[in-house]
This record gives structure tokens, sequence and C-alpha cells, in this order.
């Protein structure tokens, strides 16, 4: 037995050209064209043909991007609006959580609300009365129920109008990311009257950015992305491949972002002899930790490019903590040198630098560079946190004067499934002993 | 459409609570309250009063003594309707919030607003009846028993005119200012400001297309000439277009529903 059943449904959203916008009734009328004018010229598709069902008593999640027609899959199964093609049906009484409070008069008592915004959600006025006692304390205003709405904090406002609609006791219930509204306690009250009404048989529909409540939440789940389904099923999997394109898209990005900067230096090859201006080094900043970024140096040595390799084999900019990434640095003397040294650096988005250093330190003593090379700096664990990073590179003199300094001009994400704190991983193992039992470590 | 009719009759707990909302509403803050509504017709009518007796004696047929209460017949149900249509050119966008987020019939918000300018209206009649009495106007006893009708039928037509207005507000924005100078024009269209007797036979054909015409010769008619009610036909008519009236706005209403979510 479904309780809502969706086939093949398209929303069609119109979009008014520029000469749509300032039609008016006047020169409808004039022209003859009132019911054309009705008709869209341009139209955005928000869903293109959707189709799932979610069998009663189940707790369903759609995923996806913002802009992915997830809101308009939720208010077409609410019944605002209808679909534009295909069928959308649903058995049983629905409320929808999509904003809360939306109705609330401001000038007029708490209590007064509550019941206006019953009647509007559908109950009669002796229901609302039987529930009034359980919604008040539910949005724990007990003291200010017959205050105006306009004095409620906007946390009060929202767990009111929360509290309503939960206790509209609907077969359906349509939640658009909404569970961010109280402080803990109020989430976990919420999400607890959520498991309630699994409990009790109802029907969930979940919308939402918190992939983690999906997971640990749902029967069943949905991606959708552009309008359309990508994948539909057991919520670990679609959650896994929808977290595998998120990763994608954020990699095409950072490869995007590389390139604009690197715009500003590295792929130029040669500066212009004839331009005189070139020849002198750019001044260096007096604490190059504090320096924005930038590159700067007087260039007899240069660094061309600059590629991160992870597991892929591929120039990438996403990695998993704990992957083995090389680091590759392109480089030419454009006059043969003895005196050098490459060093690397590593910042977090705060500027802290997670790690420095250099060959002259580790003790590498410089023969001779001449021509092309290839530097190649692997790191077998990139142990970091999840965040991004950003990367400086440099070929100086061992005195430190720079022949070329690249700072903070290449930005890389880390991703971990854990969500620690920090930002350096040290390898780890957790063990117990004695009367602790722990298992999942 | 008829299913929906049934529907909204099924909503009148939240109309009734809306329009309470609604009045409640409007006074909050204000250190009179609710004498308001008695005030306002009041003062409008001394002020009348003041026009007609002292700034302007004379011009008005001698018939028509006290001529600020013949005006007041006229106004008073003028005001509910012009009020009405002008809110309710404004209530589907001013409530977007809801039609975008809660699922109820959107005809609720224009009714509402009708039905609040009714309650003022009936608010209003207490200085009505008080000055009538005052000025010791003949009301003939079963003349009254046709107000209630009168006022239906205008409500019925108030009501049909507010969801056609509603409805074409969303899609033309414009409606809102072209209303408000159209009731102008058609208050002065309406004899209100003047018995009908006066206007020139050729333009009185013209007046008596106007439904409003009706209804105020109607409320006259029981509330302030002399004599028995005599505008049963007139009444009758004015009955069936309104009737068709609504059915129209109704129509429109309803086709136009769909939009409304995504237009506001």
């Amino acid at each position: 037995m479904n309780a809502i059943q969706v086939c093949d449904v398209h929303k069609f959203y119109r979009r008014y050209g520029r000469r749509k916008q300032f039609a008016t009734l006047k020169s409808a009328l004039l022209s003859g064209s009132v019911l054309r004018d009705l008709r869209p010229d341009a139209v955005f598709e928000a869903l293109k043909g959707v189709s799932f069902d979610v069998a009663k008593g189940k707790t369903f999640g759609i995923v996806g991007r913002n802009g992915s027609g997830k809101s308009t899959m939720l208010k077409l199964i609410a019944g605002i609006g209808k679909p534009s093609s295909g069928t959308v049906r649903v058995d049983g009484r629905v409320s929808a959580l999509i904003e809360l409070g939306a109705g609330f008069h401001p000038e007029i008592s708490g209590r007064e609300n509550v019941y206006i915004n019953g009647l509007m959600l559908g109950l009669s006025r002796r229901e609302i009365g039987r529930r009034f006692d359980e919604i008040v304390r539910f949005a724990e205003l007990e003291e200010f129920i017959d205050a105006p709405v306009k004095t409620y904090s906007s946390g009060m406002y929202m767990r009111l109008g929360f509290a309503v609609a939960i206790n509209v006791d609907p077969d359906v219930l349509l939640v658009d990311e909404v569970l961010a509204v109280g402080d803990e306690s109020f989430t976990h009250k919420c999400l607890d009257k959520f498991a309630e009404f699994k409990r009790r048989g109802r029907t969930i529909l979940l919308v939402t950015h918190s992939l983690d409540l999906v997971t640990r939440f749902c029967d069943e789940a949905l991606w959708l992305d552009g309008g359309v389904a990508k994948t539909h099923g057991d919520p670990k999997r679609v959650i896994d491949t929808y977290l595998m394109d998120v990763a994608r898209a954020e990699n095409d990005t950072l490869a995007e972002t590389g390139i604009r900067d690197q715009g500003s230096g590295i792929r130029t090859k040669e500066p212009e002899p004839t331009d005189p201006r070139s020849l002198i080094p750019d001044p260096a900043p007096q604490d190059m930790f504090k320096a924005g970024e930038g590159r700067w140096g007087s260039r007899e040595v240069e660094i061309t490019a600059v590629e991160m390799i992870g597991a892929s084999a591929q120039p990438a900019h996403l990695f998993q903590s704990g992957e083995r990434v090389e680091l590759r640095l392109h480089a030419r003397a454009n006059q043969r040198v003895s005196d050098f040294a490459f060093g690397v650096g590593i910042f977090n988005a705060e500027g802290v630098c997670c790690y420095g250093t250099n060959t002259q330190i580790e003790g590498g003593v410089a023969d001779e560079f001449a021509g092309e090379g290839l530097v190649i700096f692997a790191i077998d664990a990139l142990d970091l946190v999840e965040g991004t990073y950003k990367l400086d590179v440099a070929v100086h003199r061992q005195d430190g004067v720079p022949y070329d300094y690249h700072r903070l001009l290449y930005t890389f994400r880390v991703k971990s499934p854990l969500k620690e704190v920090g930002i350096f991983r040290p390898p780890h193992r957790w063990s117990f002993s004695g009367g602790i039992r722990m298992s999942g470590l | 459409m008829i299913s929906n009719l049934r529907r909204v009759f099924r909503y009148r707990a939240l109309i009734s609570s809306l329009v309470a909302r609604e009045l409640k509403a409007r006074y909050r803050g204000s250190a009179l309250g609710f004498v308001w509504s008695f005030v306002n017709p009041l003062l409008l009518l001394l002020i009348y009063t003041f026009v007609f007796t002292i700034v302007l004696p004379g011009v008005h047929p001698p018939e028509l003594e006290p001529f600020a209460l013949f005006l007041f017949c006229g106004i008073l149900p003028w005001t509910w309707f012009s009020s009405s249509l002008l809110e309710s050119a404004n209530v589907l966008i001013a409530g977007g919030n809801l039609i975008k987020k809660v699922l109820f019939p959107a005809e609720v918000l224009p009714i509402v607003t009708v039905l609040a300018g009714l309650v003022h209206f009936c608010l209003g009649l207490p200085i009505l009846a008080a000055f009538l009495i005052y000025y010791r106007v003949p009301v003939w006893p079963t003349d009254l028993l046709w107000f209630p009708l009168i006022v239906l039928i205008q409500l019925v037509l108030t009501t049909g005119l507010a969801l056609l207005v509603s409805a074409l507000t969303v899609h033309f924005r414009d409606v809102r200012d072209l209303l408000a100078n159209l009731l102008t024009l058609w208050f002065f269209a309406t004899p209100i400001i003047y018995p009908i007797t006066q206007a020139p036979e050729r333009v009185r054909r013209l007046l008596n297309l106007n439904p409003f015409t009706h209804l105020a010769i109607a409320y006259q008619e029981v509330l302030f000439t002399p004599g028995p009610f005599a505008q049963g036909t007139r009444l009758l008519a004015v009955a069936v277009a309104s009737i068709v009236v609504f059915l129209a706005g109704y129509f429109v209403f309803d086709r136009l529903r769909d939009t409304f979510a995504e237009e506001v």
C-alpha cells in the first residue's frame, strides 16, 4: 500500500522575458492578448519526469543540491501547486512543515494564532481545543501564549509553528529542512516526535541537507539532481553516490580556480624579455608568513607548473585523508645555478602553517640545476583532517632570497568520513583493556 | 467548481476566525479600539451634516431633508463595497506566504475581506438608526424585512467582484491602481449623493445598468423614502445579476487558482 505515488511528474515554471515583465492589463487588453500573455513564453523545467512511490509507514528522504527540485517536489506532494504533467497521489491527511508559522498574525496572541493556524491546516476547532495544551507544552511557551506573536523571538515563533503542524497528526508528514530552528534540546524533541510518528506507522517524507539524518532515519532515499531522479533506494547507497558526485563536482571547481590562479603567473611561460620591467625582480614582502597570495622572486629559476597527484594517478584537488599524494613541481633554470633549494608549505584555511620544509632544512646539498627538471614531493599518507588547504611552493637561494616564490596559489581539499577537529591526524589506534568494552573502533 | 465551493463551506470555522482576527488586529494598539467602528461613521455623518446644512444649504431637492441622512443611506453600503474591493485587490499578494507555504483554499482570503467589511457596515447601522430616530424619519416597519435581503444581495455581488479582482491582481498588479480610479467613477455613477430622479432621462438609462444603483435605491427606499417598499422588480434583477457576477468571479478565480502559488 503506497502512501505517496509520484508518476512521471514534470513541473515547468514560466519565465517571462523582459517584454512580459512590463506587460500590463491595459496593454494586454489593447492588443487583445490577455489569454496569450497568461501563457508562458519561456519555461524552466524544475522537475523532469520524476517517479517514485513511498510505501505506507516508511520514512523517505530526498537529498540533492540547492536548486535540484526537492522543494518543488515537496510542494507538489503537499498539494500547493499542481504538476505540469504526470500525477501525484497522496493517501490520507497531509501536513507540510515547509515554513513554520506561515500565517501567524503578529498582532494577535499566540493562543489565537494556534487556533487559526490549526484551522488552516485542516483541524476542527474542537480538535485544536483538545490538543491545545499539548501544543503549548511542546513549544515550551506556557508563559507567553497570551502575548502577541510579534513579541516572540524567532525561535519561539518557529517552535510554536512546529508544534501546531506536528499536532495536526497527519497520515503523511512532509518536512522541508526545518529542524534547524531550535536549540539542541528542541531538535531532539522534534526527532523524538518523528520517531514516534514512525512507530505509529505514519509516513514521513524528509527533504534535507543533513545526510546524516537521512542515513540514520530513513528507510529509503532519493537523490534528485537538476530535476531528475538520479538514484533511489537504500539510503546508505544513495548518500554515497550523492557524496561521490558532490566530491567530483568540488574537484572540478577547485581545478577551475587552480587554473584561474595560475593564470596570474605560472602558465605564462616566458616573461617578455623586451620589457625591461620584467627583469626587475618583484619585491619580496617583509614577512612571508603574513603576506597574501602572490608570486615573486628574481626568476633565475622558475617553477612553471605545480600538480598534485593522488591515488587516481591523475592531477586532482580533492583527496581522502590518509591518501598517498605526490606534489610535482615542474621547474626550469633560465641560467645554470648551483645555489638553490626547493621548499613546500601547507596552510589551512585560517592561514595556519600546518607543515613547512625545504630541501636545505632536510640536509639536501645543491649541486647544479640547468635546463628543465621535475621535483616530486611524495607524501605517503596525507594525514590532515577534513578541510581546505593552500600550498606554498618555492625555489630560492640557500640564504633565503627567492628565485620564484608561489605564495598560497594552490588550493586542495581533504575529505574524511570522520569529523575530527584540529589540523593534523596522527596515525593512531585505540585499544581498551580492563572493564572497558567498546566496539566500532 | 461546485466541489470547491463546498470545500469553502467546510472552512467556515477558519473564515470566522480570520474575520475575528482581522477586526481584532485592526484596532490592536489604538486607545479606543472597537469604539472606532462606531466613531468612524459617526464622524462621517457629522461632517456631511455640517457640509449640507451650513456650507451648502439648498443644493439638494427640499424633499430630501435631512440630506446628510439620505447620503448616509448610500455611503455606508458603498464604503463596505469599495473598501472590500480595494482590500481584496491586495489580499492574495499580502497573503503570498500563506498561499505558497500552506495548503488551504485561497478564496478564503478575499471572502474574509468582504465579511470583515460587512461587520464594519453592521457596526455603522446603530449610528444610522440613532440618527433616523433623532430626525424622526418615518421608517415603514415592513420595509425593514427587506433590509437583510438587500444586504445579502450586496454580499453576493461584492464577493463575486472581490474574487475576480483578487485573482486578476495576482497577474496584473496594475489592477490595484486601475480599480481605485474605477471606483471613484463608479461612486459618481451611482445615485448616492444625488437622487436618481435628478439625472436626465438619457443618463438614467445608463445608471440603471449599474447594479449598485439598484442597491443604493433599495437602501434609500427602505431607510429614507416614506411609503412601503416598491422596488421588488429592481431587487430581483440585481439579485440575478449578482449571482451571475459571483459565478463569473468564482469561475475566473478557480481557473487561475493553480497559478497563484507561482505568481504571488
